[in-house]
């Protein structure tokens, strides 16, 4: 039960049409999910259809936030209803521009929403990224929470130091996942897989790299809270790092001020002496050179990194590289600077600058009854509440272009009438939502066994078998 | 506020809480902090600390101004929190609660005539943590899952800001813990 579906608002139209409005949505995530939900609220003649590439829905609310994080997860109750209503179908299985073709999609439906995100990552650009050691955050926080195409990652483990370069929530999260107590972490639904590697784990302190200084340092506060709080660790930072800090503070407002004194407080704490603590640490004023190779150059041993200086003034100030450099030895190194969005489709306009699919408030350039919302509209930045709002404006946009006829919807489509026998013919059967919800009981049922929420299943062939049992 | 239960235990920094779970977090008298974790029940109204001896709980009525400047009027119950409220009464506010009460967002967030939000309870490190990154946040802002209904509350007026965003989509931040 939710709000959302008690007081759906009736939109009056001058005349309804002949037939159902059709959308089809590109995409099971958040996006996807608050995009029909807005759609279905927004009128009673419309009918959402989500395609998803894997059989299982939700994207990164499933495979991107943190084990344990699970209050996070909670809006999976709202998309479960959105699936669950009675003019929504969410078709799983579905690789759209493989399997299917947008224009395909777009003549079989009035509107259809590209709302797939971003499954790539920006690269560092540098030599030595591809040696082994060497991760995408995306594919470690994949591998972690169970990706079915991360589950070969096998990260080594086996060094003292991890390098993280980044400094945003992601790199907060695998600094914490990678240094959590085992006790608290097989509580969760991290992948047991993952919980067995990290059980082995030799890791012993992690530093997370920034180009730029304190006071623009990407996380947040929460996430910062839950490292200075975490048992067994302590804060390993530099404090000339952190000249000219003090002084701003004043100035700063609330959010970044208590932040900022936040990690100002670790400088305070002297930890010298423990021992049997794992570190973690932010390391700032610092970009990627080159990777390091061991002497047998099999795998990374180090990274060296350009020391910045900053220039300009408050938000816009950026990090210019002095001539000096610096190194850290290390066993793994994790970038994290940020996921991008891929082109799915030749028929559909794309910005390779910046990696998203060139729209006017969720309007695809040059296509009529295009659309796009979340991360592959806007960049792959922001909270699931982001995306919510984005998908918000998506949704409204297409409602008004459906209230002033720039949809036409006199004329009636087929939607999934024509769409799944033509995926049959190729050899692709859907997966429903109350298939998934069989894949739902099976990990659920998995997981009570061994004390966890689930155990989610990392193989799409295992998870179709349980779907369509 | 000393009567109500300990369960302290519940709540690590990063130890686990479970789907359907949101968070209360209260200061006791005697200023230990207190992390209430109850189960969302559906149609019902979780009630918080109620002492045993009190009579049943009472009736307030709160007045919401949404977004669009209406206001809507409404009997709450003594114990629910404002985000119970809103669902429990179907106040049509796009994307509130997002994060089902749990300090995981900032789309509850509402604001407060002075008068009353002096009178709240201190608000605690995790609720301003959470603030912080509201949109349009004012000095008597609060977090509405955080808010348990007193009779003392009777007749008050709460605001609903204009735009429900998290400013961490500002900061620059990747996505989500």
């Amino acid at each position: 039960f939710h709000l959302f579906f008690t007081c759906l608002r009736v939109r009056s139209f001058s005349s309804p049409p002949a037939s159902p409005t059709k959308v089809c949505v590109v995409g099971g995530g958040p996006a996807g999910f608050y995009t029909a939900q807005s759609l279905l609220k927004g009128s009673p003649h419309i009918q959402v259809d989500i395609y998803e590439r894997l059989p299982v829905p939700f994207g990164l609310v499933r495979f991107g936030v943190a084990p344990d994080h699970p209050e996070v997860k909670n809006v999976i109750n709202t998309f479960t209803q959105t699936a669950q209503h009675k003019r929504c179908h969410f078709l799983g299985n579905v690789h759209v521009g493989k399997d299917i073709t947008i224009q395909e999609l777009m003549q079989a439906y009035h509107a259809v929403v590209l709302s797939y995100g971003a499954e790539g990552n920006r690269t560092m650009g540098v030599s030595g990224e591809g040696l082994p050691g060497v991760y995408s955050a995306k594919d470690f926080v994949g591998w972690y929470n169970g990706l079915p195409c991360n589950k070969e990652l096998q990260p080594d483990l086996s060094h003292e130091t991890a390098v993280i370069l980044g400094q945003g929530n992601v790199a907060l999260d695998v600094a914490r996942i990678l240094l959590s107590p085992l006790d608290l972490l097989k509580k969760t639904d991290i992948t047991q897989n993952a919980l067995e590697t990290l059980a082995a784990s030799k890791v012993q302190r992690v530093l997370m790299v920034g180009r730029r200084g304190p006071l623009q340092v990407a996380c947040t506060i929460k996430e910062l809270r839950e490292m200075v709080n975490m048992p067994y660790t302590a804060p390993d930072m530099l404090p000339a790092d952190f000249q000219h800090v003090a002084q701003a503070l004043a100035d700063l407002p609330r959010p970044r001020k208590r932040l900022t004194e936040l990690i100002m407080k670790t400088l305070n704490e002297d930890h010298r002496g423990r021992q049997g603590v794992k570190r973690w640490g932010f390391r700032f004023f610092r970009s990627p050179l080159e990777v390091l190779p061991s002497a047998d150059g099999s795998r990374a041993s180090g990274i060296r990194l350009a020391v910045n200086k900053l220039e300009g003034v408050g938000d816009a100030v950026t990090a210019v590289p002095t001539s000096e450099v610096d190194e850290i030895a290390c066993g793994m190194i994790i970038s994290s600077i940020g996921y991008k969005s891929l082109p799915i489709d030749p028929a559909v306009p794309f910005d390779f600058k910046r990696a998203i699919v060139p729209n006017n408030m969720g309007r695809v350039e040059e296509t009529t009854g295009l659309y796009c919302s979340g991360w592959v509209k806007r960049g792959p930045t922001g909270v699931i509440a982001t995306t919510m709002n984005d998908s918000f404006d998506t949704a409204r946009t297409i409602l008004q272009d459906l209230e002033s006829g720039a949809i036409n919807v006199s004329v009636s489509r087929p939607g999934s009438s024509e769409v799944v026998p033509l995926l049959e013919k190729r050899g692709v059967r859907t997966v429903s939502f109350a298939d998934w919800e069989k894949i739902n009981a099976e990990e659920t049922k998995q997981g009570t066994a061994v004390g966890k929420p689930r155990e989610k299943l990392l193989d799409v062939r295992e998870m179709l078998a349980v779907a369509w049992t | 506020m000393a009567q109500c239960l300990c369960l302290r235990s519940l709540l690590t920094p990063c130890g686990t809480r479970s789907l359907g779970m949101h968070l209360r977090i209260q200061s006791c008298l005697d200023g230990t902090k207190i992390y209430k974790w109850q189960h969302r029940q559906v149609g019902t109204c979780p009630t918080l600390c109620t002492d045993s001896k009190s009579p049943a709980a009472s009736k307030v009525t709160v007045h919401f101004i949404n977004q669009d400047g209406v206001r809507n009027s409404v009997t709450a119950t003594e114990g629910e929190s404002l985000l119970d409220v809103v669902v429990n009464k179907n106040l049509d506010i796009s994307g509130f609660g997002a994060c089902e009460g749990t300090l995981a967002c900032s789309t509850c967030h509402l604001i407060f005539e002075e008068d009353i939000h002096e009178r709240l309870d201190p608000v605690m490190d995790e609720e301003v943590d959470m603030l912080d990154l509201a949109y349009g946040l004012t000095k008597t802002s609060r977090l509405g899952c955080q808010i348990v209904v007193q009779p003392w509350m009777e007749g008050m007026t709460v605001h609903v800001p204009k735009g429900i965003k998290d400013q961490r989509e500002l900061a620059g931040s990747k996505k989500t813990q």
